[in-house]
């Protein structure tokens, strides 16, 4: 187009398209047209796709700090409430009693006492009974001539005279709330401010933790196993490397439940995995290598316990969570405990997202030639020199791409963790399926969905700089 | 090494005799199938060594240090291969087990056919609980491709022009529901879907599959248009072929394996998802993978290994129908000129 604007500067006047338009104008809209109807075919798509899946994670992200239902139900209680002070320490004045006898009134007709209850319930136990029994009785309130409001609420229930309580309804009276995610990273909201829950109410920080270590340990571990199969694939003839290909391929295609399901069978205690140990351990081999194989075992436990040693005591010092310690293999025909705790998840989602390890080191290692290897050894590097100083820097955008995928899947994994994983081995995702469905606590389902997806985008983000959406590639 | 010796030959079928005739005398089916694999493997590696076959595929000048890592970076690989395909090949015999139990039992190792039996399919395709799931999956499934694939076809042909403003930000929007987590957007779902009354639906559940198939379409039908050559459908123009017939008569039968391995993507999301249908569906949508996540959690049931088996059948034909497809695809492209 540069051309064009160009070579019509030298005639005299403007370049004339066949029409008598000036071409400028005419290729300009040429190129509007073209510009509108790529949008055209486009548009169908955006349209579906933002209604069936940007709506419901924007309305997620907004319910994590909605929060109408105070304001909503009591409105003129929460107006009265505006003058009374939190700090004093007493229970508000009638006026703000009468409010309340006003607004639960209407809320006991329309039954939505109960929903408030359950809401502020999760700020502080007890209050969803308190507006369960009130509601029972507010019908033998008289409004019109009903006097001392105070007194007949305390008659109904002491609380409401334990100004813990009516913190709680100031707190949460504004129409948008964080105090979802401050209790998601275990805070609350005090009449001071926020603060952090008790020690021995704190879960969601070591659940974070937990989720972040885990999904670290199953991306080095996929990069630990996936480097070397991903080099002999590259390296090997294209004949037998597509034979092979078929045994990443086979478990990348077979469905995530299958493959769930099988270990889930090997690792039970009765199951595969520990009926062929205990074979193998009655057998002439087992009993003459047990001893040998325990031996080195107890010796990596011992440094792995160290190190877990020395943490500790560091993590003391800046307050981390403590690491407990290996207890030392006594090999023999006891049973290994492989499911239900964290080695059932790592084990079970390591072999799960191998293969998004595999196939993008596999693609990045393929376009590496093999002479620079050769011409590394020809010039005296030793083997370890060569691959070190060589092949692995032109691998590293490979360990990128699928480390950042894995981690991004495993950070997320709902299913697996909450088969194998029992109560220790599961992450955020199953606390945050546990609010929807058990506790139907959504706004803390929200938070926490939110901060998982800030993570996740953070990540991706990440992604797309350092591979690109676009190289995203499947099956190979 | 030209020749092998006739006793080197002979040499693992002398151990696989000997080792499995020591095994036989237990009259133990699965130790002696053991002992002769055993045998024959030691016969066939004291002659390795002692022939030193094992130099052929390494170079002349590799050092017995070198020479000792290529092999064992082999077994190594050999190993991680075992444990990726192990879990796959472990649920198909076990399948067949004649007793409720999730491992091997002595009459199974014993080759015993009183061991093996049909019955967990029996149950599999008696049980009407499986039997509604079957399908439930096969209702939803093909609706969410339909969906996915016709919007997101349409849009890759859109999204490959060579002039659209807004690219990275539409692209990174279509492809988010392949990004974000599935518990994510079940959440997301889940909550929306049930304000505006979606949620428990079949139209719910089919929406929530197509949208999460889309990128997988998006991607397969873009890298295919990267390699369509552009010159065809203006020389389609040019004959005088409309728009709508050019696409049908020259573009669609060109892009053709990409949209289907997009379509097949897409399928398998659909089918093989349960954390969405989990939140957006009620019990009439209760689909297949829904129904093996519920018996893994609470009873399980060996009918699980039988359906299992089923799906990594189904999986393995549609593996060998995308390679087909990727090969033609290769083809085309190497035939059509630029």
């Amino acid at each position: 187009m540069s051309d064009m604007t160009h070579t019509a500067k030298t005639p005299a006047g403007p370049v004339l398209a066949a029409d008598g338009t000036p071409l400028k104008k005419s290729l300009n809209k040429a190129l509007r047209l073209s510009k509108l109807r790529a949008l055209a075919l486009i548009a169908p798509l955006l349209i579906f796709v933002l209604v069936t899946f940007i709506a419901p994670i924007a309305d997620m992200l907004f319910r994590s700090v909605e929060n109408q239902i105070v304001s909503e139900t009591l409105p003129k209680t929460t107006a009265a409430l505006a003058n009374w002070d939190s700090a004093s320490g007493e229970a508000p004045d009638e006026t703000v009693f009468r409010a309340l006898a006003e607004d639960l009134k209407v809320a006991v007709a329309n039954k939505d006492h109960t929903k408030l209850g359950s809401r502020l319930n999760y700020e502080k136990t007890g209050i969803s009974s308190l507006f369960r029994k009130t509601g029972r009785k507010v019908k033998d309130l008289d409004l019109e001539n009903g006097t001392d409001f105070k007194a007949q609420f305390a008659k109904i229930e002491e609380d409401w005279l334990d100004p813990e309580v009516w913190a709680v309804i100031k707190t949460y009276s504004p129409k948008l709330t964080n105090g979802y995610f401050l209790n998601s990273v275990d805070m609350q909201k005090t009449s001071e401010g926020a603060a952090f829950r008790p020690d021995n109410q704190q879960i969601y920080i070591t659940l974070f933790w937990r989720t972040l270590l885990m999904s670290l340990a199953i991306t080095s571990m996929c990069i630990l196993l996936g480097y070397p199969v991903a080099w002999i694939l590259a390296n090997l003839p294209a004949r037998t490397s597509n034979l092979l290909m078929i045994l990443v391929l086979l478990p990348f295609w077979t469905s995530l439940l299958v493959r769930t399901s099988a270990w889930k069978v090997m690792l039970q205690q009765q199951g595969v995995v520990n009926d062929t140990l205990v074979w193998y351990h009655s057998t002439a081999v087992g009993k003459v290598l047990d001893p040998v194989v325990t031996t080195i075992l107890n010796i990596l436990i011992g440094l792995l316990n160290a190190v877990t040693w020395v943490w500790n005591l560091l993590s003391g010092i800046w307050g981390a969570m403590d690491v407990e310690l290996f207890t030392y293999a006594n090999m023999g025909f006891e049973r290994l405990a492989l499911i239900n705790n964290v080695t059932g998840t790592i084990i079970a989602m390591t072999h799960i997202l191998l293969p998004f390890m595999i196939l993008p080191l596999y693609s990045v290692m393929a376009t590496i030639q093999p002479t620079y290897l050769r011409a590394a050894k020809s010039m005296g590097a030793t083997n370890w020199t060569a691959f070190w100083r060589v092949y692995f820097p032109q691998s590293i955008p490979g360990i990128g791409a699928g480390s950042i995928l894995v981690f991004i899947l495993a950070i997320g994994y709902y299913i697996t963790p909450e088969i194998v994983g029992g109560t220790k081995g599961v992450f955020i995702s199953n606390r945050i399926a546990y609010h929807i469905s058990s506790s139907l606590n959504w706004g803390l389902a929200a938070a926490l969905g939110s901060i998982l997806l800030a993570a996740v985008l953070l990540l991706y983000w990440a992604y797309d700089r350092i591979v690109g959406i676009d190289n995203v590639k499947l099956g190979g | 090494m030209a020749t092998r010796s006739t006793i080197s030959r002979a040499a693992p079928w002398i151990g696989l005799v000997i080792l499995g005739g020591l095994a036989l005398t237990t009259g133990n089916v699965p130790y002696t199938l053991l002992g002769a694999a055993i045998g024959w493997f030691i016969g066939w590696f004291l002659f390795w060594i002692i022939e030193r076959r094992y130099r052929q595929n390494v170079p002349t000048y590799y050092t017995a240090g070198q020479t000792l890592w290529y092999y064992a970076f082999r077994v190594i690989c050999g190993a991680i291969f075992t444990f990726l395909i192990t879990p796959i090949l472990v649920v198909m015999p076990l399948s067949f087990n004649a007793q409720d139990f999730f491992t091997f039992t002595p009459e199974m190792l014993a080759f015993d056919p009183a061991g093996y039996s049909l019955k967990h399919y029996r149950d599999f395709f008696n049980n009407d609980d499986w039997q509604n799931a079957v399908r439930n999956s096969v209702q939803i499934a093909p609706m969410a491709t339909l969906l996915s694939v016709t919007f997101g076809t349409l849009a890759a042909i859109g999204l490959s022009q060579p002039h659209v403003p807004f690219r990275r930000a539409i692209m990174a929007i279509l492809i988010s529901p392949m990004i974000v987590p599935l518990i994510i957007s079940a959440a997301g779902m889940y909550f929306f879907y049930s304000r505006i009354g979606l949620q428990g639906t079949y139209i719910g559940v089919v929406l929530a599959h197509a949208a999460l198939g889309i990128p997988f379409v998006i991607i397969t039908v873009t890298a295919t248009l990267v390699g369509f050559d552009n010159s065809l459908t203006r020389a389609a123009a040019n004959m005088g072929a409309d728009p709508v017939r050019t696409f049908f008569k020259v573009q669609m039968p060109l892009i053709l394996p990409g949209v289907i391995s997009g379509g097949l993507f897409a399928f398998i999301t659909s089918f093989d998802e349960v954390v969405v249908v989990l939140f957006v569906g009620s019990a009439g949508q209760k689909t297949l993978p829904w129904q093996m996540f519920t018996g893994l959690r609470e009873q399980i049931s060996p009918t699980i290994l039988a359906v299992a088996t089923l799906l990594v059948l189904i999986s393995v034909m549609l593996l060998t129908t995308l390679e087909l497809l990727r090969r033609r695809s290769e083809r085309l492209r190497g035939m059509s000129p630029g």
